[in-house]
């Protein structure tokens, strides 16, 4: 997911102030961790964060010796294969699971062919005081002499820009939207259970039965597609290449080991590592080996948004473990061990970082793979496994930033694996978050899917559906809705700018009726998405022409049926979506104009925009007369929810169904990750009431402050959207430890997932608020009108209680939060 | 009869009876409970609320008040309670919700469809609606309206009562309630008129007379150190409790919190919390321990 702002809940402590381990308390599911995983952890998180310019290094000596001799992807595969022959290869003590990115944990790896850090960036990024990636200054002398000259002016994102029009330019400038494609490849991908059946020699089999069959008589494609089998094939390679060093390496490590425990281990990964991934997995541990370095392989050929997703990892990983158990090779606690092995990895595997930085955009490490545990089978059973509850206990025990994790809960989820589920909620880490299976297969149906591959789907990255393994579903940014209101109130100019980055659609003032007003927003908003969407097609070919990316082509079925690119077209389905955030914003900033201005007539347009241009500064009546007197959306208020739903169906109808590159269409996901808190900082005041510069609404929930009736009501509200229109909302409530802490409130929080899931939402995670929170909530009580408080009998909302007891639950608070 | 106020009602309401349920407070009651916290559920009658620290002193109110009944000071809005009528021209105006109005007449209609919003949360957690109060049993041929209306709609009924109410009141509404929280205080009479202002005796004897019917009833004892959580009283109670007829019992126990300060400030109202604390984690557990002699389970939360 692109992030502008750190986010709100960042789960990472600091590891060693705790003895780097997660105690046991009573609340927690399972035992902790062996002294190996600790170990292991403690390196992971307390590894700074690197940049390695390996990569970079290969890759220029490799381009400018070969481009122009080879089609662009054979160019593009043989530069993977090249670097994955000479890259160093990193085996630490205690692994289990093996294989990094960079030559060492946590060191990332730069993409100069898509854009190119300068000497600056490289400096910034050194120095900033968040999310810091150290670099010596001799690499930076390094990547000045010998990168950055030869790629000036050839990357995509300097090739984008240059082409980019003037009214997309000013629009992105203002903040109407982001581009997710100017820094990074299209990403966002996730397995489905393919790896775990065939290993890479079997796809070059399929591959060279396909480039044998290629008919050059009538087949105008022909050669294109010869080019991009013959990539496809090389990746493998590749792969298998990589898999092979380690075994290498491992051997040699081997016979080099005093301790002979660890020696037959080392041994044991060399002979796993040369049979994955050249071959199926026939062992828990290779299938996970297996994924490992896929997953590896799919992010070093690029660098694409959300990493890599292994989807159902524990669907795909279930027939193993029981197989495994059954025959008795292989001990619950072992497994356990080498999923938490895993684990590891993937923080060991922070984002790669921006260009252009400045401090705010200073973003985070989490580089969002994402794991989908329990849900649905592709036959539509009951998801849950043994291996599901493994993941549960590791999510609770591990507490690390990556990955993120979600359970799918579907109505044939086995109560006993939400009430786990909802018990590591309660730990309060904002993990996991809860996806509701049965509305989002109707979901992926409705966008052409089979019955199967819906099933089979799932959510990668943030909330995102797709169909795994078979799915190119591109993000390709954030679209800012109440920016949208806020250009209509202003004639099509920003007022933070004063430049024109809209339409001229009249001066509001001059407006008879919220029909009116309406409209104009409306003319606003598809010219808005237009303009974005002619740049996100611009930017789809440039990849699939000049980045493809022949390896993960390997792993998304049908492209090697196809001979076409995994950017180009080539997998079974090809989605583009734009994300919508600031429902909530808008829809309360709609009501306010609708109920005050033009039907109660409160106050005139006139007194608003005044308002709202000086930040409310002298007019604390009409804010205060916005924030109490209006219907605001999450209250099952029909007023507010009304609107929302004419919002939701306008953004469909100028989103939804748009052409794309690849003969398919854009959809919407309502979703903003951390986008809104950037969206907010380039906004000035909200007819809401909201002040300038703040955060606006995430994906779908209430404005902060705005929902003052209850969890129940704002699922009554969301819940009159039609979720099943969208590739995934997003709905963040709120919630004290102290209304989670019996085994009761528990149930009761599962039963309002439940309640909330058989209404048809997509999605629900829970912020259960820490100390810090409630403090600000003393501070500006308007903001968090929505908290509620459990006392011993009875709850009620924090705003309510006197300053003392406020205290007392402040401090009761930091006691129980972690 | 005049049907009730409607002071508060509560969605998600999780600590009022099982389940997840939507809590209907009625306004009126007979007790006078000194650590009440619900002060404005007292009186029948609406009630002006005022919180001065979210006046923002716009004078608003004072414009609009038919009767002139508002003044604009220095300590914030000062009603004068001979001229107001309670028409809420002031709370409709009021920007910052500092002037609020208690109570609001609602038909069982509109009560009904607030409640049958929140069946698909009953649905899933065998949840349903709470009335409270208040007593509701101040108000039977309401209640019972709307208990039946429920009942037909196979919606799970608890009554939260005091319990001091017409025998024969109690046993009508009990024919069409599924569960009774019922609330006991003190079992030393004096006590208990010292405390809330009247005597227990009908209490009592409803309790007894309710349980003789098979009704399905949890007990409630909001737990006060200085008025009711000594040895003593927690004897009395679970030797009562224990031989009381019909399945056994489950108790909640409340402990005292200092909530209600706040509302009764805006109220205007003050009283005397002099003696009564909040009891500590021990002594809870020593309370624990005395109904378990009893073979009782008490467990602390609604």
């Amino acid at each position: 997911m692109e992030t502008i702002d750190r986010p709100e809940t960042a789960p990472e402590r600091e590891a060693a102030a705790e003895g780097n381990f997660y105690p046991a308390t009573e609340n927690a599911i399972g035992p902790g961790m062996n002294e190996r995983i600790q170990r292991l952890r403690k390196l992971s998180v307390e590894t700074a964060p690197s940049l390695s310019i390996e990569r970079a290094l290969h890759e220029t000596v490799f381009y400018k010796e070969n481009y122009g001799k080879y089609p662009i992807p054979v160019l593009r595969a043989l530069n993977f294969l090249d670097h994955c022959q000479k890259k160093t290869i990193y085996l630490g003590a205690d692994e289990l699971i093996v294989g990094e990115r960079g030559p060492r944990p946590c060191a990332v790896p730069t993409f100069p062919e898509l854009t190119c850090h300068s000497v600056a960036d490289l400096q910034i990024l050194n120095n900033r005081e968040q999310q810091r990636y150290r670099i010596s200054d001799e690499d930076i002398q390094t990547y000045a002499e010998q990168v950055i000259p030869y790629w000036q002016g050839k990357t995509i994102r300097e090739r984008i820009f240059a082409h980019v029009p003037a009214e997309w330019q000013a629009a992105y400038e203002a903040g109407l939207f982001t581009e997710f494609m100017e820094q990074r490849a299209p990403g966002h991908t996730a397995l489905d259970g393919q790896i775990y059946q065939k290993g890479m020699l079997d796809f070059k089999t399929q591959i060279a039965a396909e480039i044998v069959a290629l008919d050059y008589l009538n087949d105008p494609e022909a050669t294109d597609k010869a080019e991009q089998l013959k990539a496809m094939a090389i990746s493998c390679d590749a792969v298998i290449r990589l898999a092979e060093r380690h075994a290498e390496w491992a051997e040699e490590l081997a016979t080099r080991e005093s301790d002979p425990q660890r020696s037959a281990e080392l041994q044991k990964i060399a002979a796993i590592c040369r049979r994955v991934p050249a071959h199926k997995p026939r062992t828990f541990h290779e299938a996970i080996q297996m994924y490992w370095f896929v997953h590896l392989g799919t992010i070093t050929e690029l660098n694409g948004w959300d990493a890599m997703n292994p989807g159902h990892f524990d669907q795909h990983l279930a027939p193993f473990y029981t197989a495994e158990i059954a025959a008795g090779t292989l001990s619950r606690e072992q497994a356990k061990e080498l999923l938490c092995c895993f684990w590891i990895k993937v923080n060991n595997h922070p984002a790669p970082p921006k260009v252009g930085i400045t401090a705010r955009e200073s973003g985070t490490y989490n580089d969002f793979t994402n794991l989908n545990i329990g849900g649905i089978s592709s036959d539509g059973q009951d998801g849950v496994s043994e291996v599901s509850y493994l993941m549960l206990e590791i999510i609770e025990e591990l507490h690390i930033l990556q990955p993120g994790n979600a359970v799918h809960i579907s109505s044939k989820t086995p109560d006993r694996f939400l009430h786990a589920a909802c018990k590591v909620i309660r730990q309060g880490h904002g993990y996991p978050s809860v996806f509701n299976p049965d509305i989002y297969v109707m979901e992926l149906l409705r966008q052409g899917k089979s019955l199967k591959d819906a099933r089979e789907g799932g959510t990668s990255g943030c909330i995102e559906v797709g169909a795994f393994g078979k799915e190119a579903f591109i993000l390709t940014g954030y679209l800012n809705v109440p920016k949208i209101v806020e250009v209509t109130l202003n004639n099509g100019i920003d007022p933070l700018s004063g430049k024109q980055v809209g339409l001229e659609t009249g001066d509001p003032r001059s407006f008879k009726s919220y029909q009116e007003l309406y409209a104009a927003f409306l003319k606003q908003l598809n010219f808005i998405v237009d303009t974005k969407i002619r740049v996100s097609n611009y930017i789809d070919r440039m990849f699939a022409k000049y980045a493809p990316a022949p390896f993960l082509s390997v792993v998304i079925e049908d492209c090697i049926s196809k001979g076409r690119d995994y950017y180009a077209g080539g997998p079974r389905y090809n989605t583009n979506y734009i994300q919508c955030t600031g429902l909530g914003t808008v829809t309360d900033s709609l009501a306010t104009l609708k109920k005050h201005v033009f039907e109660d007539k409160t106050f005139s347009m006139e007194r608003l925009l005044d308002a709202i241009a000086k930040n409310f500064k002298d007019d604390e009546f009409l804010r205060q007369t916005i924030l109490n007197k209006t219907p605001f959306f999450g209250n099952d208020d029909d007023y507010a929810d009304d609107i929302a739903l004419q919002v939701y169906a306008d953004l469909l109808g100028a989103i939804d169904g748009k052409p794309n590159t690849k003969g398919e269409s854009f959809h919407l996901n309502m979703l903003s990750t951390t986008c809104h808190i950037y969206f907010g900082k380039m906004m000035g005041a909200t007819p809401n009431g909201r002040l300038k510069g703040k955060s606006i609404s995430d994906g779908t929930s209430p404005s902060h402050g705005a929902d003052t009736n209850g969890p129940s009501a704002v699922i009554r509200s969301l819940t009159k959207l039609d979720h099943t229109m969208s590739g995934g909302t997003l709905l963040n409530q709120r919630f004290l430890p102290s209304l989670l802490q019996r085994d009761e409130d528990i149930a009761k929080l599962g039963q309002l997932i439940r309640s909330y899931f058989t209404l048809g939402g997509h999605h629900i995670q829970f912020n259960i608020v820490d100390s810090a929170t409630l403090k600000a909530a003393q501070e500006c009580p308007e903001d968090y009108k929505d908290l509620l408080v459990r006392m011993a009998g009875y709850s009620d909302y924090f705003n309510d209680m006197n300053e003392d007891l406020q205290q007392e639950v402040i401090e009761r608070t930091e006691n129980e939060a972690f | 009869m005049q049907p009730p106020l409607i002071f508060d009602i509560k969605r998600y309401a999780i600590n009022d009876g099982p389940g997840i349920r939507v809590c209907i407070f009625l306004k009126g009651c007979p007790l006078n409970c000194r650590w009440c916290h619900n002060p404005e559920s007292i009186s029948p009658q609406r009630q002006k609320l005022f919180s001065a620290d979210k006046c923002i002193g716009c004078g608003e109110c004072v414009a609009s008040c038919p009767q002139q009944a508002c003044k604009l000071t220095a300590a914030g809005i000062v009603t004068n309670s001979q001229r107001c009528k309670l028409c809420g021209s002031c709370a409709e105006v009021c920007p910052t919700l500092a002037t609020e109005l208690s109570g609001k007449y609602r038909s069982t209609a509109e009560l009904l469809r607030i409640i049958e919003k929140e069946r698909p949360f009953f649905d899933q957690s065998d949840g349903g609606v709470t009335f409270s109060g208040g007593e509701p049993l101040l108000y039977p041929e309401f209640l019972l309206e709307l208990l039946a209306a429920c009942g037909e709609r196979q919606i799970h009924r608890c009554i939260d009562t005091a319990g001091l109410a017409k025998t024969e009141t109690l046993l009508e509404v009990a024919k069409h309630t599924d569960l009774f929280l019922y609330d006991l205080k003190l079992l030393n009479n004096e006590k208990h008129r010292a405390w809330t202002g009247i005597g227990n005796e009908l209490i009592l004897s409803n309790l007894q007379t309710l349980a003789e019917t098979g009704a399905a009833i949890q007990l409630r004892i909001p737990l006060i150190r200085g008025v009711n959580s000594d040895a003593e009283n927690i004897a009395a109670t679970a030797a009562f409790v224990a031989a009381l007829p019909g399945t056994k019992k489950s108790i909640s126990l409340l402990p005292y919190h200092n909530i209600f300060s706040g509302k009764d400030r805006k109220l205007g109202r003050r009283r005397n919390l002099d003696g009564m604390t909040e009891p500590s984690p021990e002594e809870l557990q020593r309370i624990i321990q005395i109904f378990a002699g009893h073979n009782l389970l008490a467990t602390v939360g609604g």
